[in-house]
């Protein structure tokens, strides 16, 4: 390069990425945006926050009405109830950050094409906005849990990781997603299927004890990284005395395949976004 | 560190390239697919910017012109890191900041709390920065009794008030400002002129992207000239302004002169026929650029097909706004041009001295019968398309010669 010596005091100009040269900054806007978008879903409506719980409460009591009193399919299970309402919020939390996420590069188009700042803090705050929704939902979820018996123990202490595991999750695929749904913008109908197949491919609606064809269940365990999630949750969260997700997959070495999972699924998020991300706003 | 030291640039730009890559369409044929298999590849290549090199110093107040698709926008980007060159340098000593649009990002359902303070951590402040700034901004936009209230609620001059304080309230080294950041009514205008000219007194080096070359007249100290993503040229405005009319006027020539010579759409009887309409300079040499102020005339000639007894000449000389700036006509001279018979041809002349405002100018043709000059013989609109170019763009259409001075007068005050 024929770099002129009268130029070294200035900075170089190197265009949009995906993080920044700045990590604080990425993370004020990530939490700026977050909150501001949280406050306009709970203050943007009259019933604001009552719609946000409703939306999983109502859709436990129509699973639980089908399940427990048209077809008795779950009467046996201890805490049915509880375990059916924590999945679905757990879903919910995971639908609601990557179906958003997709599309929020494109929706926030007019920032993107004006304004110099780390890209990734667009889904990013995707993210934690679902989170702070998913904070809001846990109460519920507690409030549930005393009501019906469970106690607390030691099995809690997994929470974190767990909650991490389910983050890391959601980021990564809310990363490579609405990367990709720049340039191919058949990503949408494809994720909003794909959300329907999750859903009915994890233990929400049943416990997955009662998945009675064997490599069925080995499948759903080993490619769907939500299912050991919501068997761990079952076991350490809500009823110790319910089979482990490292039981069910056959010993806790096959944990890593959901971990690895989730890992990769991460990495390859980070990657692809990263690698578009400079060139976002032309591609819009 | 001192201004007029060129070893001190506060941008530097070296070599700057910039293509983009256009989704390619159906009107490309097949046949070019198939006689350029690898170019059109799902993609086509545009290049918005080639080899752009220039450096602005502390303090000055630089333009970028070019017109529509000149890769002006473009440029502005790389420097605003909104897009990332494929090849070269850009260096920026000192904070920056960008104005591509004004209110960028505000979102209506959110009070102006909320929309600036966010606007502050979009553009790299701390939230304590951020909150500080609020005050000024709202401060400035003289809002502080509207500062809970939804965008959506204000009126649409508190928005632009909320806006442009938004936009200028930066503690920034460098500014990057487009044009469309001074929209709205003429007011509105004058008042972000004022504060651009208050910003560049105040020694900010700002760069300036417009397509308004009375703009880098009034307030550029340099400017760069922008043509299909090259730099045209650099240096004084209003050398870059009369470069940038030229091109201009290159550009529109070629469909003017489509539509003008349509003989068969020509208004009147057709006993005569204008032929060809032409400028000439002091020597006498053809031109189509006039330098404002400078002697020249300009030549109609005239084929008669039938004859013809005294019949009048008339040049409308119109601008590219279509006002009749100027007639020379010989209906009102009182003086006979005699008879013409067929197949004779004349060549009617109007000499004047070029007083003309800058810009483009399209003069039409008449031949009429005697009278009062409404009875047409053969009348050409756009006979010719030519450009003024001059250093005195005073927003009159012309600019005569013409002496302003100030006498003061003598007060009533001894000695």
């Amino acid at each position: 390069m024929t770099a002129l010596p009268h130029h070294t005091a200035g900075r170089p100009v190197i265009g949009p990425s995906a993080i920044g040269s700045d990590l604080p900054r990425f993370f004020v806007l990530t939490w700026t945006i977050a909150v501001l978008e949280f406050k306009l879903r709970f203050f943007g409506s009259v019933l604001g926050y009552v719609w946000q719980v409703m939306r999983p409460l109502l859709l436990f009591g129509v699973i639980y009405l089908v399940f427990t009193q048209a077809f008795k399919l779950a009467a046996d299970v201890a805490f049915y109830p509880v375990i059916l309402l924590t999945g679905i919020v757990i879903f919910t939390f995971f639908a609601d950050a990557t179906g958003t996420a997709v599309t929020s590069v494109l929706d926030r188009e007019n920032i993107v094409r004006k304004i110099h700042f780390p890209r990734l803090a667009i889904p990013a705050a995707v993210v934690v906005t679902a989170l702070l929704n998913f904070g809001l939902n846990l109460m519920v979820v507690l409030i549930f849990m005393a009501a019906s018996g469970v106690k607390p123990h030691w099995g809690w202490l997994e929470m974190p990781l767990l909650v991490g595991y389910l983050i890391t999750l959601s980021l990564g695929v809310s990363m490579l997603l609405s990367a990709w749904y720049v340039r191919y913008r058949d990503i949408k109908p494809i994720w909003d299927v794909m959300l329907q197949i999750i859903f009915y491919g994890s233990p929400v609606l049943y416990v997955l004890d009662k998945v009675e064809v064997e490599w069925i269940k080995s499948l759903m365990l080993h490619l769907n990284p939500l299912a050991p999630l919501l068997v761990q949750v079952r076991h350490a969260i809500i009823d110790p005395n319910a089979p482990s997700a490292a039981a069910e997959m056959g010993g806790a070495i096959h944990l890593l395949v959901p971990i690895g999972l989730v890992a990769g699924i991460f990495a390859l998020g980070l990657y692809v976004f990263a690698r578009e991300a400079p060139r976002i706003a032309e591609d819009l | 560190m001192d201004a007029t030291t060129p070893s001190d640039p506060v941008v530097l730009v070296e070599g700057a390239h910039k293509s983009f890559s256009r989704p390619h369409i159906a009107a490309h044929t097949l046949k070019e697919r198939v006689l350029h298999p690898l170019r059109f590849r799902g993609h086509e290549t545009l290049d918005a910017l080639s080899d752009v090199s220039f450096a602005v110093q502390r303090g000055e107040f630089f333009g970028i012109l070019g017109r529509n698709g000149s890769g002006k926008s473009t440029l502005l980007k790389v420097l605003g890191g909104i897009y990332r060159l494929d090849r070269g340098t850009i260096h920026i000593d000192g904070r920056l900041s960008t104005f591509i649009e004004l209110g960028v990002g505000f979102n209506p359902d959110l009070a102006a709390r909320d929309n600036v303070v966010l606007n502050g951590i979009m553009l790299g402040l701390s939230p304590r920065e951020a909150k500080r700034r609020y005050d000024a901004v709202i401060e400035f936009a003289e809002l502080e009794d509207y500062q809970d209230l939804k965008l959506k609620n204000y009126s649409s001059g508190m928005h632009v008030r909320l806006a442009f304080s938004v936009a200028i309230q930066v503690d920034a080294d460098v500014l990057l400002i487009d044009e469309v950041l001074a929209v709205g009514d003429a007011a509105f205008q004058q008042k972000c002129y004022d504060v651009f000219n208050e910003m560049r007194d105040a020694g900010r080096t700002i760069l300036f992207v417009t397509h308004d070359m009375g703009a880098v007249n009034r307030f550029c100290h340099r400017a760069l000239l922008l043509e299909n993503g090259r730099p045209v040229a650099v240096g004084e405005p209003q050398a870059i302004a009369n470069r940038y009319l030229e091109l201009n006027f290159k550009r529109d020539k070629g469909q003017v002169d489509a539509t003008a010579s349509d003989a068969e759409q020509r208004p009147g009887d057709h006993d005569a026929r204008i032929l060809e309409a032409w400028v000439e300079d002091e020597q006498g040499a053809p031109v189509e650029t006039l330098s404002q102020g400078e002697p020249y005339t300009f030549r109609v000639r005239v084929e008669f097909l039938q004859a013809v007894s005294d019949p009048a000449f008339t040049m409308i000389f119109y601008n590219d706004q279509w006002n009749e700036v100027f007639v020379a006509t010989t209906a009102f001279a009182g003086e006979r041009q005699g008879h013409f018979e067929q197949g004779e041809r004349a060549v009617f002349s109007v000499s004047l001295d070029c007083w003309f405002a800058p810009g483009r100018y399209l003069p039409a043709a008449i031949v009429a019968h005697p009278g009062s000059g409404t009875d047409v013989i053969d009348r050409w609109d756009r006979v010719l398309n030519f450009l003024v170019v001059g250093t005195r763009a005073t927003g009159g259409l012309v600019d005569l010669p013409h002496v302003a001075n100030v006498t003061r007068e003598i007060a009533a005050r001894a000695t």
